[in-house]
């Protein structure tokens, strides 16, 4: 204490301590940011969990959706999500293969990659326009889950060829040249050496698709989603209720607005569990094989 | 799929056996590993024919407004009123303005709080609290919008309107407030990659020199990742000026050029979710819906492509 010169250690720490207040200073909105989501969540939980019962899932809407459940919406959300990927995953898997393993650095693969970016930046009542456009309309496909789930399809289609390509492209070249070295051929390699170790990352960005996938509700509004039915989807040509639909008609159409408030917050919170729970298992899942660099030495 | 989903291995093959099946059988994996390829490369051509479809679709109908209603009529008038007896007007400028206000709330929000926290997240966090933020942040970007539409309508609108003193909270306000926590996820993530390319030497150098984390951060890793950060900041502009159902649910919906924050408004998104459903199909309103979307797409497309540009650029400034 005694022999040490007093004025640089000082002078040091008072600039030390600037800049290490400078950056608390700076995550002030991030806390308030990622308080605001705790609140957000907090609020719609406790105000939904006390209409929340097995009849409120299992059930129809009853009385002018002023009583019974949510029950339809569920079955139409989960049929055009799933629907949306069985379009979109052979093709989003397929697309990123190619990109990440036989594109050429040429004008097309870049003319390629853009798209796929664009289409990424496409807002999403602009793929319910088109959807109108081209399934309903032009294929004639009518106002139907198929319509929706196609439209949809589309929107998460750029999102998954994006997240498995990345896994894809993350595992490393090593493995390739081993298989080919035996004489296997481009795609047994491909297959044998790279999909299997690819697999957790690809159904990382395939989970967080469906996760958004259940929650958009533009580019349903015009393709076969409806306020009411009687009776569940017989086929992929019905229309369907859906759980992001039913919160916006029960939050803002229904003519009993404040009667219906709480069911509109047990359907938000269904929703909103449903998402989360999607999204938990991805996190699950990257986690797990955040190894994409346990394989670099 | 390819047929073979077991192909040869050589290893296994026996060596005298080689001679009698090894030509056939050499030929069926050529065949395999040539059409799986093609398959590849047809599924990756979809995503630029679906681009190029969209862009056919809205300009094949977006068009078809121009038989009775004049371009210019269309591109410069103050006045959106599709349903008006006799004269109805199809004039895009009050819907621009209601895009471009409330977007521009929503950055003046997000953009100072996304590079901020964007900062703290790639130069001071670590560990798990860092992971525990950005899944956070993540998590948020998954949330539906017309969740957070509700939370805009029942809790954001009545704080408005008791705090200011106004007659309603759905509004420009709320509407901007709204988009702004909705693109704060993308800016942040954005810009925290954008800073995370810059190489670690460059930090290093800085502190070598005697320069705090404060100075290098604002110094020199800011200044050297500004093209990215620039990238993310157009990319929240994309997120905002696209998104629909939380305008539509909080903006208040009235067509008009706002003269405050606590006026009504109507964004082109919202504009094609309120009128798709009662416009008759082949109406004259129906196809100005989808030049309304063919704006929308042309900033949207533009936007990606500056930002893409730009994050490219950062990247190339860097590799020697």
């Amino acid at each position: 204490m005694t022999g040490r010169p007093p004025a640089p250690g000082r002078k040091l720490r008072r600039v030390r301590f600037a800049s290490n207040a400078g950056f608390w200073l700076l995550a002030i909105p991030l806390a308030l940011f990622i308080a605001f989501i705790v609140y957000l969540s907090g609020y719609l939980f406790r105000n939904g969990v006390s209409v929340l019962s097995w009849t409120f899932l299992t059930q129809a809407p009853a009385e002018g959706m002023t009583a019974g459940g949510i029950w339809p919406c569920i079955v139409g959300t989960v049929l055009v999500t799933f629907v949306s990927l069985v379009f979109s995953v052979p093709i989003g898997v397929f697309s990123a293969i190619y990109l990440a393993e036989y594109a050429p650095n040429n004008l097309l693969t870049r003319a390629i990659r853009s798209s796929v970016r664009s289409l990424a930046g496409v807002p999403s009542i602009v793929y319910g326009l088109f959807g109108v456009a081209l399934f309903v309309s032009a294929m004639k496909l009518g106002l139907s889950i198929l319509a929706s789930g196609l439209t949809l399809g589309l929107m998460n289609l750029p999102w998954i060829i994006a997240t498995a390509e990345e896994a894809i492209s993350a595992i490393p070249g090593s493995f390739r040249e081993g298989a080919l070295a035996l004489g296997a051929t481009k795609w047994e390699a491909i297959r044998h050496n790279v999909l299997p170790y690819a697999f957790p990352g690809i159904l990382t960005g395939i989970l967080l698709a469906l996760a958004r996938t259940l929650g958009e509700t533009a580019p349903i509004l015009f393709t076969g989603v409806t306020y009411y039915t009687k009776q569940l989807p017989t086929s992929l040509s019905s229309k369907f209720m859906a759980l992001p639909y039913h919160l916006f008609t029960l939050a803002t159409q229904h003519d009993r607005i404040l009667e219906v408030r709480p069911l509109a917050f047990g359907t938000a919170i269904v929703l909103l569990v449903f998402v989360l729970l999607f999204d938990a298992v991805a996190f699950v899942f990257r986690l797990r094989s955040a190894g994409s660099n346990k394989w670099q030495v | 799929m390819p047929a073979s989903n077991k192909p040869a291995e050589v290893s296994g093959t026996p060596p005298q056996g080689r001679t009698g099946t090894g030509q056939p059988r050499l030929r069926l994996r050529k065949l395999t590993d040539k059409s799986a390829g093609v398959l590849f490369w047809v599924n990756s051509l979809l995503s630029a024919v679906i681009l190029l479809g969209i862009l056919a679709f809205l300009l094949y109908y977006g068009v078809r407004t121009f038989r009775e209603t004049p371009v210019v009529g269309f591109l410069f008038g103050t006045k959106w009123n599709p349903d008006a007896y006799g004269e109805p007007s199809y004039g895009i400028i009050p819907l621009l303005v209601g895009s471009f206000l409330t977007t521009l709330i929503a950055l003046l929000i997000a953009v100072p709080a996304g590079i901020a926290g964007a900062i703290v997240i790639s130069e001071r966090l670590k560990g798990w609290v860092r992971v525990t933020v950005k899944t956070m942040v993540e998590l948020f970007a998954g949330f539906p919008s017309v969740v957070l539409g509700f939370f805009g309508l029942v809790v954001l609108a009545p704080l408005i309107a008791r705090v200011f003193h106004v007659p309603s909270g759905l509004n420009l306000l709320n509407a901007g407030v709204l988009l702004g926590l909705m693109s704060l996820p993308t800016i942040i993530s954005v810009t925290d990659d954008a800073l995370r390319v810059v190489p670690h030497s460059y930090r290093e150098a800085a502190y070598a020199l005697g320069a705090t984390p404060w100075t290098t951060a604002f110094r020199i890793v800011l200044p050297a990742a500004r093209s990215g950060i620039l990238a993310a900041v157009m990319l929240g502009f994309g997120r905002a000026v696209g998104e629909t159902m939380v305008v539509l649910m909080v903006a208040g919906n009235a067509a008009i050029i706002p003269h405050s924050l606590f006026d009504p408004i109507r964004t082109i998104t919202s504009t094609i979710a309120i009128e798709l459903g009662e416009s008759a199909f082949g109406s004259t309103h129906f196809y100005a819906l989808f030049a309304l979307g063919f704006v929308l797409f042309l900033i949207a497309l533009g936007t990606n492509l500056v930002a893409e540009s730009l994050i490219r650029r950062e990247k190339r400034s860097f590799t020697l």
